[in-house]
């Protein structure tokens, strides 16, 4: 018990080396302090922004823009991955497309996307969907071309249909590979909103307050959303995991 | 290699595969193999091959590695298709009879998204038979079996042994008319193995299904065999059919007996043989 403990709060270690470092850097002027504000400056904006702030409001209007993107994208990739993955053939005459949109840099659609949908949330959520999208197809895809060819025939030997293989077996099968694919998607959505919220006229957002505190030389506000960023990145990924494990009880078992 | 023909003509039955049909004072024929061929890219597995497993027996099928033991069965159960003959259960196509397969790799045959008793129930769910119908088949069965596994665990929180009995009570619960088992306990450590053993054994008895065992132990074969079916190289054939009659149960005991003593030295002699043709 105690040695369970001791390694749980192992991570706390890294977090309060960090903050000694940086404790020392402001102390001795390592760092101009108009660029780096002292941890306690920092948090305190922190505070004060999360609660009741204008960090607070923008945390949320990213939190907002992330989950819709993502929602968009999973409803939309999942069952399109689901149907191509089912056919191998179908798949690899995709597969070139697929990987080509996938390793083009979202945030060279903005311009497209800004014709399309014009200048608003809806450029920056469709922008966001569109990169998530195609990660969590791609997952969702090879998590059906890879399920276990006993497992399948298993099935296929106790009398199922092809539809009952599909929903009984390949779905299930896909799910740790699904989930992958959701991390991951809704890690790349928050980075294209808050890039997003940064430039293209934006009033809102943790993108916006960067920009904003950084442009005003606010500097403790800037690393403060900077953090709540972090936070959100971090915050999304453990959500996801943790669903996962209760979801997916079987993964990498 | 003539030599030892005539002292074995006791020991070995008198199918072949030129005469399947002449199995003289055994039980009928539950599957009937004729004209079986099938190629994978160049080699020829099985060529014109014809075969009788009779009803109510449980045949152990060995032969060199690579010679297709796993492709007969896979063949019978509808697994893969065959390109050309005809397999054929007392008349009746595969899809018109219940049958069970057993996988090797119980891990990648399982489904760990269900807990083992909805495994088990998964092919009577496939049967549409009610979920108090299924409850009863499968209780039954543990029953029977006395099985004494918590079947609400998961399959990955059992041991090997416990998943590959899942998987054989999964098999079974449509009470099938043949059991195909695919190198079943190969995956376990060798006291899994000889414990899995008598729990087969005792099954067998305890149903006389028709049972198709594929193994890769010679020990293992010929003590839960009635049959011995050996296999030649590709394109395979019937090296042998032997007869093996030891009452059951059979124990640790039986095999110190001469008669299993002599039916396994018999077919190492056959393999030797034919390991030796290439």
């Amino acid at each position: 018990m105690k040695r369970f403990k001791s390694e749980a709060s192992l991570p706390v270690i890294g977090v309060i080396g960090l903050i000694i470092v940086w404790y020392v850097a402001v102390w001795y002027q390592i760092v101009d302090p108009v660029l780096l504000p002292s941890p306690t400056e920092t948090f305190r904006a922190m505070w004060t922004g999360m609660l009741g702030g204008r960090l607070g409001f923008d945390f949320i209007m990213t939190v907002e823009r992330t989950t819709l993107a993502t929602l968009i994208a999973a409803a939309i990739a999942i069952p399109v991955g689901i149907f191509l993955g089912a056919s191998e053939k179908l798949y690899r005459s995709v597969e070139f497309v697929v990987d080509f949109f996938r390793s083009t840099p979202a945030s060279a659609m903005f311009p497209l996307f800004l014709v399309l949908f014009g200048v608003g949330d809806k450029t920056k959520i469709s922008v966001a969907a569109f990169g998530a999208a195609l990660v969590i197809l791609f997952n969702v895809a090879y998590g059906v071309m890879n399920a276990r060819k006993t497992r399948l025939l298993a099935a296929k030997v106790m009398g199922a249909s092809r539809l009952r293989v599909l929903t009984d077996v390949m779905l299930l099968e896909s799910l740790p590979q699904t989930f992958v694919g959701l991390r991951n998607g809704v890690s790349l959505a928050l980075v294209i909103v808050v890039v997003a919220e940064m430039f293209i006229g934006s009033t809102d957002g943790l993108g916006h307050r960067v920009f904003e505190a950084q442009q005003l030389f606010a500097m403790p506000d800037m690393y403060a959303a900077i953090f709540a960023a972090g936070a959100l990145g971090y915050g999304l990924n453990l959500l996801f995991l943790l669903v996962e494990r209760r979801f997916v009880h079987w993964s990498g078992k | 290699m003539d030599r030892a023909k005539p002292v074995l003509r006791s020991l070995t039955g008198g199918a072949s595969a030129d005469t399947p049909a002449n199995t003289r004072g055994s039980p009928s024929a539950h599957v009937t193999i004729r004209g079986l061929t099938k190629r994978f890219d160049d080699a020829c597995v099985y060529d014109d091959f014809a075969l009788d497993i009779p009803r109510g027996q449980l045949i152990s099928v060995f032969g060199p590695n690579g010679c297709g033991k796993s492709t007969l069965i896979n063949m019978i159960a509808g697994l893969i298709p065959a390109d050309a003959g005809e397999i054929l259960f007392e008349g009746k196509p595969l899809r018109a009879i219940k049958f069970g397969y057993v996988f090797q790799n119980y891990r990648e045959a399982l489904f760990p998204w269900l807990r083992s008793i909805d495994n088990i129930e998964y092919p009577l769910k496939l049967m549409k038979l009610s979920k108090g119908e299924r409850r009863t088949r499968t209780e039954r069965l543990v029953t029977n079996l006395g099985v004494k596994i918590d079947l609400h665990r998961y399959p990955y929180e059992l041991s090997g042994g416990q998943q590959q009995l899942v998987s054989i009570m999964r098999a079974l619960v449509v009470e099938p008319e043949i059991l195909f088992l695919d190198e079943p306990f190969s995956a376990l450590d060798y006291e899994m193995t000889l414990f899995m053993r008598d729990q087969l054994q005792r099954l067998f008895v305890e149903t006389e299904t028709t049972t198709v065992l594929v193994s890769h132990d010679l020990e293992e074969a010929v003590y839960l065999a009635d049959r011995i079916l050996l296999l030649s190289r590709g394109p395979a054939r019937i090296a042998d059919y032997v007869r093996y009659d030891a009452a059951r149960l059979r124990t640790d005991a039986t095999l110190s007996e001469p008669d299993f003593i002599r039916v396994k030295a018999h077919c190492l002699e056959v393999f030797q043989r034919e390991v030796r043709k290439v």
